[in-house]
């Protein structure tokens, strides 16, 4: 079977609940979560974002991750066409107890943000030996 | 011109707004000729020269091919997604698959000058008008 033709999906703007200080537009990354008996992983979406400008941390049970552009490498360029808008992108996410939160790593590749949530001990499956 | 105090947000909301109004404008001319409309392009002018953005998360520099011919620019590659081996997959929202678009650009441009930039799943393409398109200031005796 041939590869699918890649299409465009549209970034989904999040209309703030607060007025923020700064006039930039957010949009929600688009992600994929997934789980393996180690640990669930979660790939988000955020092209155009360096990796230092991700911030994520994990309060009472909630992921939050937020990358912010650098809109500075716009000055001096004049828009001719556009077709998306550019944003920060926050989200976040209720982890269960069952996430051993001081073991989270995270990973930026090709405007990827790759986290690795490993499972704690007691919460991954086990086997039972049948006698 | 205005005062002596640059603005730090003049740039971000002139793009926001600039962005936000979609151009409805036949500038490109249904140019992507290419077999469909991704990657979304963002064009820009910088002095002469021509600059475009694109994005393309999660795809690496080795799936990415562009070609220049004339005054069309050519982006095609592939966008794979990996997941580890046996996991569930709670939520799929990003899509994977293979893309090939075409840009026709409406000024003359020079092939053999124009640089590509990948960085964190964004490409730029740094597009230099050619040398016999630009004005040439007359000299008056």
């Amino acid at each position: 079977m041939s590869p699918q033709q890649l299409q465009v999906q549209e970034k989904r703007e999040l209309a703030k609940k607060e007025e923020s200080t700064v006039p930039a537009r957010i949009f929600v990354p688009t992600t994929d979560i997934f789980e393996t008996d180690e640990a669930l992983t979660l790939a988000v979406e955020m092209p155009g974002v360096d990796r230092n400008k991700v911030d994520g941390n994990v309060e009472n049970g909630v992921l939050t991750i937020q990358g912010q552009i650098d809109f500075s490498k716009y000055a001096g360029l004049r828009l001719l066409y556009t077709e998306y808008n550019i944003g920060h992108y926050p989200r976040s996410f209720s982890i269960s107890d069952r996430i051993d939160q001081d073991k989270i790593s995270a990973e930026m590749k090709d405007g990827v943000l790759t986290l690795v949530l490993p499972k704690a001990e007691q919460a991954k499956p086990r086997r039972i030996a049948v006698g | 011109m205005m005062g002596t105090f640059a603005d730090p947000f003049d740039a971000l909301f002139s793009l926001q707004r600039a962005l936000d109004s979609r151009l409805e404008s036949d500038w490109l001319q249904g140019a992507t000729a290419g077999m469909g409309a991704y990657p979304p392009i963002n064009v820009f002018q910088q002095d002469h020269d021509l600059v475009a953005i694109l994005e393309l998360p999660g795809v690496s520099k080795s799936d990415l091919e562009i070609q220049a011919k004339d005054n069309t620019i050519r982006i095609s590659g592939k966008k794979d997604i990996r997941y580890s081996e046996g996991a569930s997959v709670h939520r799929r929202e990003r899509s994977s698959g293979v893309f090939d678009r075409t840009l026709t650009v409406p000024i003359r441009i020079d092939p053999e000058r124009i640089k590509a930039e990948y960085r964190d799943g964004v490409l730029a393409l740094f597009i230099p008008r050619a040398e016999s398109d630009k004005p040439r200031t007359i000299s008056i005796n």
